[in-house]
């Protein structure tokens, strides 16, 4: 045809540019032409020219200006012109744009057209870019449409109603009735349009999907006559007939199936039918089983049927073809939670794919054998896993660690193997590790206790051969602080024994110090194990002493402030300086303490000197209810016992309690009322009074008092409180911690209550006081408060 | 289905179809984003993959390469399916299609993939009818140049 000649003239050109440029210039060129003709009036050539500026479009340049000769086209009366300016406006105009609007009135004729072909234009433009206002506008035309018309007009109208649900999902009240009568259909067109249509309106409306389960032994017979059939040329594909309509046949019955014993009941004999019946070699019959398998998993089907499901997965798994292979993997993993051990069975297959070459087939079966990892198969799994991560794609490891790092927290056979294989981990993949891991492996290390020696002797061990991972040098400092007098005595059951001396260890720790490879935190770590070696190696505390005044003068602030801290625990506290370096206690696991991953490596695990004003934020109780407030305290979830003594003592003055500034203020007025307190706590002479200062929505602020009616001294008086999840508490420094005897003088201790989701305020205390040379230790909970003064 | 795309091995767009409103910007990202990652694959690997929260499929068909972005619900295999019939119904229309045929009569092959595809679902299932259709446009538009063209007395 002579017109079109010019279109593809012109496409030749383009592709005869040599370069980015001579390109652009030819397009400019033209664009230009085309405005030009776009400007004049009706000449013919108007469909060629929109033809044109779409190619020029689809190579990426700007075309907007075709978008109102879109319109004129749409409206023009001849077929190739609008054929051309449907196109174009599927190109040029989405919804977002005004002129979309402009073709609602076209479209409206058009759909009324005598001929089939422009009506299809125009159904075909309302369902791909139709906007939810054009939708409402011609939701009854294409109602219309769907029931009395050819098949050609009502598969299309079918589409384009899906479109219009997605779009307005109430109108889909008004293609129900019509979409019922469309599955009686014979046309295959029709029928899989009618079968969209139905998924749609059931997966959004469920008074329709309960209408529509009555539809299903008539899909059922659908099906049937599908499988059954014999060859039909005009739908086979690769020995199956139609399978994109048993397909989405298959995909509605899931739908309607699920969660409904009687459609489930009349699907079953149809999938088992439809599962040995498919012949599987070719990707159509594949595509078709894989659905099947889909929808008995999904729905409530026997159990016999569920381990046909799966051993067809199971064969799938064996397939030479990597396409299959990831499929049955993808579908595997959705069923491994439901039916684990039938997954289970297919482990050894599940972990050679590890090992294929494929990325997308190495992560699919990396997820799948982190869901089956278990009790029982865990130390050979583990091995395959580490293998894997030593040659994985760099874009899995960090799934990779985490993965092993989870299953190894559920099922580690013991604690050794456990400590092994994260040490493995950080040696092989430590720059991929999330920042929790290093304290949640300080943890598990000082839950080991048996194993301290080994422990530390391995991470030595690690340190010494490489510092470049920050992790693990994380990890080996602080242990190598903690446990430094164990690696100094040499010998060890576990590990061969190796003579290391003090020199050794501190040369270590200053390597990691000085080394450019080593992150702020890192070196803070490597800082504070060295001072704690100050009290575990005897011949080198000078050394220590001059690396810790060297940072006292450090450009990084933590660094030099925990230096000059040191500093001054050597100087002037060095009586305490044993006491505050000793070793920490179990840290529990339960403590949110635990779980807060700063890459300075929570600043509860390192053991800082306190600052001047000692505020003691207790962490908040894991569980929801009140009575898991015991296992915290139990589990005593930091190392406060320093702490307050720190304060107490190193402290001169502190500053007084707010209660007692409430009472100074109270004394300028002429009436002061006494707050009314409550005795909660009373033992051994020691009496514990709560009262409350102040009360606010979200708040209040209480103070603690204690005396005592003995006739010695109390000594060593501590309090710690607890409170509900997301209550805060904040206790301000005690007065003291010496409760003068025949009730001469008293403590107290104010704390503060934030209540942001005003849940009911409980507190649990826990008391411990020196009594005549006895420790005493009690806990007693408080669950009302004393009205406020005020 | 959300879009589908065919470029080249060099990667230069040549036909792109998009069943939801995409803003042009985004449209540009997503046509970057699939040609970097399908033409980075080695050659025997398998048709799948995974980008943001779609399934991506696709086939490679001589120096062009099919690419479409699926839903969490659509089945991947039937989908390798689909491109393989828009495939044939290209060839059958053009005649042992090639690269060449596309990108001179792209808006063919847009006439056909509408007559098969409509909002990212199935149009039609038989391999003729979409032929016979496409026959059947072509006549009426043929018949109208000639009614145009034809001198009014």
């Amino acid at each position: 045809m002579s017109p079109s000649v010019r279109l593809q003239e012109m496409i030749r050109v383009i592709r005869g540019a040599r370069t980015q440029g001579e390109e652009r210039g030819v397009i400019q060129r033209e664009c230009a032409a085309i405005r030009a003709q776009f400007r004049q009036a009706d000449n013919g050539t108007r469909s060629h020219n929109l033809a044109k500026l779409l190619y020029v479009h689809m190579l990426g340049y700007p075309a907007h200006f075709g978008q109102m000769e879109c319109v004129r086209l749409i409206a023009s009366p001849r077929y190739n012109e609008k054929r051309v300016g449907y196109l174009g406006a599927m190109m040029l105009l989405d919804e977002k744009q005004d002129a979309s609007l402009l073709i609602t009135n076209s479209i409206k004729n058009d759909l009324s057209h005598s001929s089939q072909y422009v009506q299809s234009l125009a159904l075909c433009t309302l369902g791909c870019m139709g906007s939810a206002e054009m939708c409402r506008d011609l939701a009854p035309e294409i109602d219309r449409l769907l029931r009395a018309s050819n098949s050609y007009i009502k598969k299309k109208a079918a589409l384009c109603a899906v479109h219009i649900v997605r779009k307005v999902p109430e109108l889909g009240e008004l293609f129900t009735p019509a979409s019922r009568s469309l599955l009686s259909e014979k046309n295959h067109g029709v029928l899989h349009g009618a079968v969209v249509l139905i998924t749609e309106l059931c997966e959004r409306n469920p008074d329709t999907l309960e209408q529509f389960r009555k539809a299903v032994p008539e899909l059922v017979q659908i099906m049937k006559g599908l499988v059954m059939s014999g060859y039909s040329p005009e739908h086979n594909v690769a020995g199956i007939s139609d399978p994109f309509l048993q397909v989405r046949i298959l995909r509605l019955l899931r739908i309607l199936g699920r969660n409904n014993d009687t459609a489930s009941d009349a699907v079953n004999d149809l999938l088992a039918q439809v599962a040995t019946n498919t012949d599987s070699s070719k990707t159509a019959g594949s595509a078709v089983l894989y659905e099947t398998v889909l929808t008995v998993m999904d729905i409530k089907s026997e159990s016999g049927l569920r381990v046909l499901a799966v051993n067809i997965l199971g064969r799938f798994l064996l397939n030479n073809d990597r396409n299959i292979r990831y499929i049955s993997m993808t579908s595997l993993q959705k069923i491994v939670q439901t039916d684990h051990n039938a997954v289970q069975r297919h482990r050894g297959t599940i972990v050679d794919c590890l090992k294929d070459q494929d990325a997308s087939v190495k992560r699919r079966a990396l997820e799948l054998s982190l869901a089956l990892v278990s009790a029982v198969n865990i130390r050979s799994l583990m091995k395959e896993l580490l293998l894997f991560l030593s040659s994985c794609p760099p874009e899995l490891r960090a799934h990779t660690t985490s993965g092993i790092f989870n299953a190894a927290e559920r099922y580690a056979p013991s604690q050794r193997w456990h400590i092994d294989t994260i040490l493995h981990v950080l040696t092989t993949a430590g720059g991929d590790v999330r920042d929790e891991t290093v304290p949640n492996l300080i943890q598990l290390i000082t839950t080991a206790t048996e194993l301290h020696c080994y422990t530390v002797h391995k991470l030595y061990r690690a340190l010494v051969t490489d510092i470049s991972v920050q992790s693990l040098v994380q990890v080996a400092c602080w242990c190598i602080g903690e446990y430094g007098d164990l690696l100094l005595r040499g010998e060890c059951e576990e590990t061969e024994s190796v003579q290391v001396a003090e020199d050794d260890v501190l040369d270590a720790l200053e390597t990691v110090l000085q080394s450019h490879m080593s992150s702020p935190a890192t070196r803070g770590f490597a800082l504070t194990a060295t001072m704690k070696l100050s009290t575990r190696i005897t011949h080198n505390v000078d050394r220590i002493r001059s690396i810790v005044s060297i940072y006292g003068s450090c450009i990084d602030v933590e660094l030099q402030q925990r230096a000059v801290e040191y500093n001054a625990l050597f100087k002037k506290y060095d009586h305490m300086r044993a006491a505050v370096l000793e070793r920490m206690p179990v840290i529990d696991k339960s403590s949110p303490g635990h779980t807060n991953g700063e890459s300075t490596g929570g600043s509860i695990k390192d053991m800082e000197p306190t600052k001047r004003t000692q505020e003691v934020v207790l962490p908040q109780e894991p569980a929801n209810q009140v009575c898991d407030l015991l296992d915290l305290l139990g589990g005593s979830g930091e190392p406060p016992q320093p702490s307050p003594a720190l304060s107490t003592t190193a402290l001169g003055p502190v500053s007084s309690t707010a209660g007692g500034d409430l009472l100074d203020l109270l004394g300028g007025l002429d009436v002061t009322p006494v707050p009314p307190s409550v005795i909660v706590y009373e033992k051994n002479g020691v009496t514990l009074k709560l009262q409350t200062d102040k009360q606010t929505d979200t708040g209040m602020t209480i103070t603690l008092t204690a005396t005592n009616s003995t006739d010695r001294d109390i000594t060593s008086l501590t309090l710690q409180a607890a409170v509900p999840k997301s209550v805060q508490l904040q206790m301000k420094a005690p007065s003291g911690d010496v409760i003068p005897a025949h009730g001469l003088g008293q403590v107290t201790q104010t704390v503060l209550l934030n209540n942001p989701n005003k849940v009911s305020l409980k507190m649990r205390v826990r008391v411990c006081y020196t009594s005549q040379d006895v420790v005493c230790q009690d806990t007693v909970q408080i669950d009302s408060f004393p009205s406020p003064a005020w | 289905m959300r879009f589908l795309l065919l470029f080249s091995r060099q990667g230069k767009l040549r036909l792109q179809k998009w069943f939801t409103p995409v803003t042009e910007r985004e449209k540009k990202k997503v046509i970057r984003e699939m040609t970097l990652m399908v033409l980075a694959r080695p050659p025997r690997s398998s048709n799948f993959l995974h980008w943001r929260d779609l399934k991506i499929v696709y086939k490679r068909y001589a120096s062009l390469y099919f690419c479409c972005g699926l839903e969490d619900q659509d089945n991947e295999l039937l989908t390798l399916e689909v491109l393989h019939r828009y495939v044939e119904l290209l060839d059958k229309y053009f005649g042992n299609v090639c690269e060449l045929d596309i990108i001179f009569n792209f808006e063919k092959a847009y006439f056909i993939l509408d007559e098969f595809l409509m909002g990212g679902e199935i149009l039609e299932t038989s391999k003729t009818a979409v032929g016979i259709a496409m026959e059947e446009a072509e006549t009426l538009q043929e018949t109208m140049e000639e009614y145009m063209s034809k001198p009014t007395y």
